[in-house]
């Protein structure tokens, strides 16, 4: 019964069982964070991974507004920016006096930063949800923006802040001036606020807050005020963005404007939602996916923030629920038996986007050689081959490839799925 | 001193016209679907890159017509099988939307006319001084913004007065259920109000994209005003997007061309701050350093006081 | 029946722009009694019981609940002070299940308030009632169910748990049997009848079998204005209602 099985985990004698699988992917993610710079060792790979954890915080973060309590923000980078530049003042001050702050610690002076502003902010931003918010939240970010340029004393004007990392001392006596170090100090601090997020969502706040989000006025009338919800919700939120921005620093040692600017607030709405606000580890996914790709496509290609937006406005209209819902979702289809008998037309109907996406890739990746190169008729590299985008030729069979494919899914893969999903019920 | 008062009043008048070719059609939009399009700054920027490119075979006059009608239509086809598709999920997936889609056409139009400025130049006819004033000649370029803004505004007013469409529109503006009650077929309806405004912030694109500069970071660097301006104006209120575009454009455009700062108002009172004082870099900020962060505050300030906007009906 | 005055709304009105709704309404309720509220439709029952409870605010007049003024008090203000209420259109949070909606409906009353340092679930208190509210709405077997997917009928009782779950002593309940069959009116009166023995109870109501069988005393409201107030068998004989009301709507 589910009832007793609630029962038992709700009291201090949970059974092993049911710690075990609460604990599991916890454990999982623990056990990925000590293997992967095992395997990745370039001090490249170790600085991408550790802005993956950056990130994931960030996002995490974020979620707690648009996926917890429906609040879609366009300025959350401002409290990661202005924790950031905290820390890196504090940072700064150390390096000047002497004072003796451990560096695992200057993470939380970006929090406490964070959840300064955030109240100060979420106070005159909270009282509306929806629009309203989504529009305070771009006009305090703008303005923070915009004073980055005014108040050039804290915010290092064009060049920003510089700070060294191994001047503090640490708790533990490490030397934190090789990456790796850097690295697992992050991860700590990534896996305690994952698991803080995490139970925060389980309090009477996080129950209240997606209740807010739902039905506000319900809310309202079993004693909660909608606006203080999403304001403590908001402070915590902001909390933890500072948190990151803290992160952020140790990883980096510099800061800029940047940090707390419009493109920033764009990635970690682009980062939650692309990898899903319904749950819980939707956002992390994203984070790693999108500070992977940040990294890794913008070497490979020209177009990568077009295939970024694009990416986005096909999560948005087609996939809302983001990539790891659709993840979760099959995996349930699969488990439940719904793959069976309609396994073909799903492998034919992923095939066939996979062709069209091709199709697309090579087109964009043509049109950016053709308008973007310095010499249009120079042979270019596209996937295996070397063509020449001055010739009709590539572009007819691009674009064959790419309406082929879409054709096949719209015309024939997905009426024939619809059928195979449609059987299946019956 | 009135030498620098008339003409920031004429220029700030003339930033602020712009400002309302943008807001009004974001307006309507807003006030009609309930959709704040985050993508319509972008409109304007492809207005700017549309007539350009047409000015190069057509000339300025045809594309003044041309870019607009042209991003028109393709407004229709974002809302006919974008928005339209997004809308079933309610306006945050809709506001998202159109977040996306800013992205994409930025990096569209960077990869079509790459990242330098274009040189979008006015047209010969209108390259000369059309009167002096204080001394100094003003060009009939600005002159002719000032009259195609105009004629927009009366256009607008007229077509919202003085027709049955545009008493619908003015009916959803207030009350956006009663309009399907009405029979009218909303989903069109829906297509065509965001067309027409996609269409208004282009034609302010192919004017602005001379009066600036035409580049890509046209449409970010202008979207978050426009933002404000339709708040501070409340939303789905014209005639408070005027108000409030001319408000911007004027309060900006002072503190532009004024050198002033807190603490010569202080010492105009009588106050000498001293320079040692703990908020002295605020105290001796001057105006053209606040100038970009004052529209903000503005908004930061009416969203405390009176989140409605100045002249909106309802708060959202 | 106790003497002490549990709702009072003295010369409340309430104007949409010239529409006058409310116009002047007086209106004593006791403790611990049955009160129900009729009225043709559009008489301004909804609008009374928004006004009472928050929703809206009253153009003038007075609304005191155990004599403490609440008029222009948010919803959670006279909520927390023990005044509660269930809507016309069934108003759940739908996402979450019978148990997550009870528990929300407990969180507040069981002096929880905004803390983010406990798990709802380790809540004794909290699981407890919820439990016992289950077992009396019938609901137990609906247990882990989104509210979504209930039964209309069912979706309407988990509406009356949610709205006694904070242990109110004034329940605003509008048209709780609007939309169901007899069988499932009659149930739900029973359940009503069960689990408000000792509270006060204000209803607005059409079905007039529900009316007389519930009520101790009965309120009709015609165009904004009270015309009478007084027990069953006097409404019943009352001869501007059935002129006013009965008369032409009972037929």
């Amino acid at each position: 019964m589910n009832t007793t099985q609630e029962r038992v985990a709700a009291g201090p004698n949970a059974s092993a069982a049911v710690w075990a699988q609460r604990l599991w992917p916890w454990v999982l993610g623990a056990g990925v964070v000590v293997v992967m710079p095992v395997i990745f060792t370039s001090s490249y790979a170790i600085t991408l991974m550790s802005h993956m954890g950056v990130m994931i915080v960030f996002a995490l973060s974020y979620n707690m507004l648009l996926g917890n309590t429906g609040l879609l923000s366009f300025g959350h980078a401002v409290y990661f920016g202005l924790g950031a530049y905290t820390a890196m003042h504090v940072l700064r001050y150390i390096q000047a006096t002497g004072f003796g702050l451990p560096i695992e610690l200057i993470p939380l002076v970006g929090a406490l930063a964070g959840l300064f502003f955030g109240i100060i902010f979420g106070s005159v931003s909270t009282r509306r949800a929806g629009v309203v918010f989504a529009m305070i939240s771009l006009g305090i970010g703008e303005m923070v923006h915009a004073s980055a340029h005014i108040f050039t004393g804290f915010f290092g004007g064009e060049a920003g802040l510089f700070g060294n990392r191994t001047v503090p001392s640490s708790l533990f006596g490490v030397d934190y001036g090789p990456g790796i170090a850097v690295y697992y100090l992050v991860m700590v601090w990534t896996l305690l606020a994952a698991v803080a997020m995490y139970l925060l969502r389980q309090t009477p706040l996080g129950w209240m807050a997606n209740a807010v989000r739902d039905n506000p006025e319900r809310a309202q009338f079993v004693g909660y005020s909608p606006q203080m919800v999403r304001f403590f919700q908001f402070a915590l939120a902001a909390t933890f963005a500072g948190l990151a921005g803290g992160l952020y620093v140790l990883v980096d040692e510099i800061v800029t404007d940047e940090t707390v600017g419009m493109i920033q607030s764009g990635t970690v709405l682009l980062s939650a939602y692309i990898g899903g606000i319904g749950s819980f580890f939707g956002p992390v996914l994203g984070a790693i996916l999108v500070v992977f790709l940040e990294g890794e496509l913008s070497d490979i290609t020209d177009a990568w923030l077009l295939y970024f937006g694009l990416l986005f406005v096909l999560v948005v209209m087609f996939a809302p629920q983001g990539i790891f819902g659709v993840l979760t979702q099959q995996f349930f289809a699969w488990r439940a038996g719904s793959w069976r008998g309609s396994l073909g037309p799903r492998l034919y109907g992923v095939a066939s986007l996979v062709v069209a996406a091709i199709g697309v890739v090579a087109v964009i990746e043509m049109a950016y050689h053709y308008f973007r190169h310095w010499n249009p008729a120079e042979p270019m590299a596209l996937f295996i081959f070397e063509v020449t985008v001055t010739g009709p030729m590539p572009w007819a069979v691009a674009l064959t490839v790419a309406v082929a494919g879409l054709a096949a899914y719209v015309g024939h893969a997905r009426p024939m799925l619809r059928r195979a999903m449609g059987g299946g019920g019956r | 001193m009135l030498e620098v008062i008339a003409f920031s009043l004429l220029n700030g008048l003339l930033y602020g016209m712009l400002l309302f070719m943008l807001s009004s059609g974001l307006t309507l939009i807003f006030g009609m679907m309930g959709v704040l399009n985050f993508a319509h700054a972008s409109f304007y920027m492809l207005g700017a890159y549309f007539a350009y490119t047409m000015g190069l075979y057509t000339g300025f006059w045809v594309a003044l017509f041309l870019a607009p009608v042209l991003v028109a239509l393709l407004g229709a086809m974002v809302e006919r099988y974008g928005l339209r598709r997004v809308h079933q999920h309610g306006h945050v997936p809709e506001l998202l939307f159109t977040f996306g889609l800013a992205y994409v056409i930025e990096e569209l139009v960077r990869l079509f006319w790459g990242n330098i400025p274009m040189n979008y130049r006015m047209p010969e006819a209108l390259n000369f001084p059309l009167f002096t004033l204080f001394g100094t000649s003003y060009p009939a370029f600005r002159v002719f913004m000032l009259v195609v803004a105009v004629v927009m505004f009366v256009g607008l007013y007229l077509l919202l007065k003085k027709t049955r469409a545009g008493l619908i529109i003015q009916g959803s503006l207030s009350r956006p259920d009663i309009v399907s009650a009405l029979g009218h077929n909303v989903p069109q309806a829906f297509m065509w109000v965001f067309a027409f405004g996609t269409g208004l912030a282009a034609l302010g694109g192919v004017i602005g994209g001379i009066h600036f500069v035409t580049e890509p970071g046209m449409a970010f660097m202008m979207g978050p005003i426009v933002f404000v301006v339709v708040v501070l104006g409340g939303l789905g209120s014209i005639q408070g997007a005027l108000i409030a575009s001319i408000l911007i454009g004027v309060l900006q455009t002072f503190a532009l061309s004024v050198d002033w700062s807190l603490a010569a108002l202080g010492a105009y009172f009588g106050y000498a701050v001293p320079p040692d004082h703990f908020f002295a870099t605020l105290w001796y900020m001057d105006s053209t350093r606040l100038a970009p962060i004052l529209p903000y505050i503005l908004l930061v300030l009416m969203l405390i006081f009176r989140p409605r906007g100045l002249m909106g009906k309802r708060e959202t | 029946m106790s003497a002490r005055t549990a709702l009072a709304l003295k010369g409340v009105t309430k104007n949409f722009g010239r529409a006058e709704i409310i116009r002047g309404v007086d209106l004593e309720i006791r403790e611990n009694e049955r009160h129900v509220v009729i009225g043709p439709n559009g008489a301004g029952k909804s609008t009374l019981f928004h006004l009472i409870s928050g929703r809206l605010q009253a153009s003038s007049g007075s609304i005191q609940l155990f004599g403490r003024e609440i008029d222009g008090l948010p919803p959670h203000r006279i909520n927390r002070m023990g005044l509660s209420r269930s809507f016309q259109v069934t108003n759940l949070f739908q996402n979450m299940t019978v148990m997550e909606n009870l528990r929300c409906a407990l969180l507040w009353s069981q002096g929880h308030k905004y803390a983010f340092w406990k798990r709802v679930t380790s809540q004794q208190g909290v699981t407890q009632r919820a439990e016992e509210l289950l077992e009396r709405l019938h609901l137990s077997e609906k247990r882990d169910v989104p509210a979504s997917l209930l039964s209309y009928a069912e979706q309407r009782a988990l509406e009356i748990g949610a709205t006694i779950a904070s242990g109110a002593q004034v329940l605003l309940l509008d048209e709780p049997t609007a939309g169901m069959s007899r069988t499932e009116a009659d149930d739900m009166v029973e359940l009503i009848r069960e689990i408000t023995t000792d509270c006060t109870l204000v209803l607005v109501e059409h079905d007039l079998g529900v009316v007389f069988n519930l009520a101790d005393r009965i309120s009709v409201l015609v165009y904004g204005e009270i015309i009478a107030s007084d027990t069953p068998e006097a409404v019943r004989a009352n001869a501007a209602v059935q002129e006013a009301y009965l008369g032409t709507e009972a037929h």
